[in-house]
């Protein structure tokens, strides 16, 4: 009874200390940061997966060490938008209310496309309160084109800059002669097939499009009768920019009915995708990506990579680029002493970073769109030292093409804000 | 064009009892109890789930033995001590319950077994081409699955019409109060329905989950359409179900093996349209690209004019 009263009076004692200890932290206020991006749902697992690296790196890289700008913490927000554009309003409302005034957020250019005309027209109408949206991943290129905005960045390369490369991989195998195209009935979907049939006409004009499908988004049961096109169409290989179930759904039916042919695509590892596709697609599926995959190049990153691991031992590092984003985006708070977005933006373009894996980016300033190595990576468990989903199978890097050589030019005009 | 058709086919009689396979469970229930079971989908999400867990350690056929049988339980217990009790408050509230159930299964998958796609394959000695027509393959797994969708069908028509059970049921169907002043336990008969038709669901989990892939959103994926077939079929009909889920199985996949679209059909009109029309993209309209829609196209129709279904007796 005396023992359980003495640990009441010391629980008492700490809270009272602890108490007194976060009102004397209140000076310092974190720094909020909302992550909207699908937390539930049918892509809830890249959503949440993306959130455990933006947390994970914000305590490895700051929280840890007490923190940004003379001790202020990192905070991460996560607001659950469903992969949906009308959810992200409501989301992206709810973080202004809070006094956000950061962004991550990359699943979906649909969801990023409305993301950046909400942050454009309330930018306008709140001068002094601006929100800034670092996009780490969605790839339509009107977002650093047409419809590019000061207060947008884009840490991924824009689809066009992967199937340059991608198109080049398939280019200088000569085995190839005709190709398939299947890819899901949206923005993205119907971007990888025009430009791929564009480019392998400009770079290989000998290379026959044999098909060229589109399926609704989320919506196939079963793939095998397209497989069963695709293997009457007779096609040297496939090109697909699915994601998610779609991916995995299209993978498999073309390994289980016997087609031995590569499988180009954009998002074909992690997530349970890896450790599904196993041995049967050993050496068949291949992904364009930023961030060199095994064999990874710096101590640095292996040492980051394992805590990571040891922290979340069912998750992997599955989007180095969100770490870039944040890193980056500290730089230019250090840089320039302010959390003001405008200040961040100014301080973002034309930025260059050394990433963990020892390689400088370039984010440009014209159109914010980053520039950086792009590589193409294939599915195996040869040489793997990190693997995904815990499978023993991870992504090898087998060609790379560096950033120099990625750069295009932009047609972007942007408004700049006066201040 | 012969080869593509005769996959068509065969993919069709795979997906379509596939659907059957769920199809039978609902409208068995729903003709039973006239409970429109929206939660189904999701016994046959636990299904592959729990067929995956099992097979980890046990091996595959353990598993295709014994999840069907604990997602039966579950959906016994799940009539026992949840639908019993709502079912005195009318139709509406078990469709919000049954409703409820799905999201609350959809969730709890997601607690327990995570967000990730899982490895859940099928079994190395099913892993062979069963046959190689024109150069394509035709795996075991799915001449497996053909053999399993018709055993069931086959034993529960036997069960329903040949059977002293399956009399009971028949029955209980259309006089549940004389069933019960001969003696018949009616309630006992309803979770026993419930149990076994929550068991097919899972058995089809179990035997698709490896070639459809078993995530979280399995079930939403395949929810919609059953019970489009079982409108279509006409509710409360076996037999209508059957034929509705080979109609939607082969429809989808000969739409998606054709290669016709709206051009074929302006062509044949002697009208084009320039790329740079405002409706481009209904021109370009191929049936490939809307095939997973059509069944919800056909049920529109169904409703329109024979709003019974094919098969069903249900008399307004």
């Amino acid at each position: 009874m005396k023992n359980s009263l003495q640990t009441v009076l010391i629980r008492c004692l700490i809270s009272i200390s602890l108490v007194v200890i976060s009102s004397s932290g209140l000076a310092q206020e974190p720094l909020r940061i909302a992550f909207i991006d699908p937390l539930s749902g049918s892509f809830a697992s890249i959503g949440n997966n993306g959130l455990k690296q933006l947390q994970f790196a914000a305590d490895y890289f700051y929280n840890s060490k007490g923190g940004i700008l003379d001790g202020r913490r990192i905070e991460i927000v996560p607001l659950d938008n469903k992969q949906s554009p009308t959810e992200t309003q409501l989301q992206f409302r709810r973080a202004v209310g809070e006094g956000i005034q950061i962004i991550f957020q990359g699943n979906s250019s649909a969801v990023a496309n409305t993301l950046n005309s909400a942050i454009i027209r309330h930018n306008r109408r709140n001068p002094g309160q601006e929100v800034l949206q670092i996009n780490y991943s969605a790839v339509d290129p009107v977002l650093t084109e047409e419809n590019c905005s000061f207060w947008h960045f884009r840490f991924d390369a824009h689809v066009i800059m992967k199937l340059e490369v991608l198109t080049d991989y398939i280019a200088m195998n000569n085995d190839i002669k005709s190709v398939y195209i299947i890819g899901q009935d949206y923005s993205f979907g119907q971007a990888v097939s025009d430009n791929a049939i564009a480019m392998l006409k400009a770079k290989r004009p000998d290379i026959d499009i044999v098909g060229n499908e589109f399926h609704p988004i989320g919506q196939v049961k079963d793939f095998t009768p397209y497989v069963t096109k695709i293997v009457a169409s007779g096609a040297d290989a496939v090109i697909t920019g699915n994601f998610g179930a779609d991916m995995v759904s299209l993978a498999r039916s073309i390994i289980d009915s016997g087609l031995k042919i590569p499988i180009y695509t954009f998002y074909a590892a992690y997530d349970g995708i890896t450790a599904t596709l196993g041995e049967d697609a050993k050496g068949l599926v291949y992904l364009v990506h930023n961030e060199t995959s095994n064999p990874i190049p710096t101590e640095e990153r292996k040492q980051f990579i394992r805590a990571f691991k040891a922290a979340n031992p069912d998750n992997d590092v599955t989007q180095p680029r969100i770490i870039n984003a944040l890193r980056m985006v500290v730089e230019a708070i250090e840089d320039s002493g302010s959390t003001d977005p405008y200040d961040i933006a100014l301080a973002l373009e034309d930025r260059r970073h050394t990433t963990l894996s020892g390689e400088e980016v370039w984010m440009r300033g014209a159109d914010h769109q980053i520039f950086q190595s792009l590589h193409i990576s294939v599915h195996t468990n040869e040489g793997i030292e990190f693997d995904a989903d815990n499978s023993g199978f991870g992504l090898y890097s087998e060609y790379h093409v560096p950033a120099e050589q990625t750069i295009r030019e932009t047609s972007c005009r942007m408004s700049r804000p006066r201040r | 064009m012969l080869d593509v058709f005769l996959f068509a086919t065969l993919n069709g009689l795979v997906t379509g009892l596939l659907l059957f396979m769920l199809a039978s469970g609902l409208t068995l229930i729903f003709s039973m109890m006239g409970v429109l079971n929206f939660a189904h989908a999701s016994f046959y999400m636990l299904g592959a789930y729990f067929a995956y867990s099992i097979s980890s350690y046990l091996g595959f056929w353990i598993g295709l033995l014994l999840a069907p049988v604990i997602v039966g339980i579950l959906g016994a217990l799940v009539e026992r001590y949840g639908l019993r009790h709502v079912h005195r408050h009318g139709h509406v509230a078990e469709l919000v319950f049954t409703f409820g159930l799905a999201f609350l299964i959809e969730e709890l998958v997601q607690f327990f077994w995570g967000r990730d796609t899982k490895n859940y394959q099928q079994p190395d000695i099913l892993d062979f081409p069963l046959f190689t027509l024109f150069g394509q393959e035709f795996s075991a797994y799915r001449g497996f699955m053909i053999f399993i969708s018709v055993l069931i069908f086959i034993g529960l028509y036997y069960l329903l019409t040949r059977s002293r059970i399956g009399i009971i049921i028949q029955a209980a169907i259309t006089h549940p109060h004389t069933v019960a002043s001969l003696g018949h336990n009616v309630p006992l008969i309803f979770m026993g329905v419930f149990g076994v038709g929550s068991a097919l669901a899972g058995v089809a989990g179990v035997i698709a989950g490896p070639v459809l892939t078993t995530f979280p959103g399995m079930a939403v994926v395949l929810g919609s359409i059953v019970f489009v077939i079982v409108v279509i079929g006409g509710l409360g009909s076996l037999a209508g179900a059957f034929i509705a889920s080979l109609l939607i199985g082969l429809l989808q996949s000969y739409a998606i093996a054709s290669d016709l679209g709206m051009q074929d059909l302006l062509a044949l009109l002697g009208v084009s349209f320039e790329r740079s029309h405002p409706l481009n993209d209904l021109w370009t309209l191929t049936l490939p690209q809307i095939a997973p829609i059509l069944p919800f196209l056909l049920l529109v129709l169904v409703l329109i004019f024979r709003p019974t279904g094919l098969l069903g007796k249900r008399e307004e």
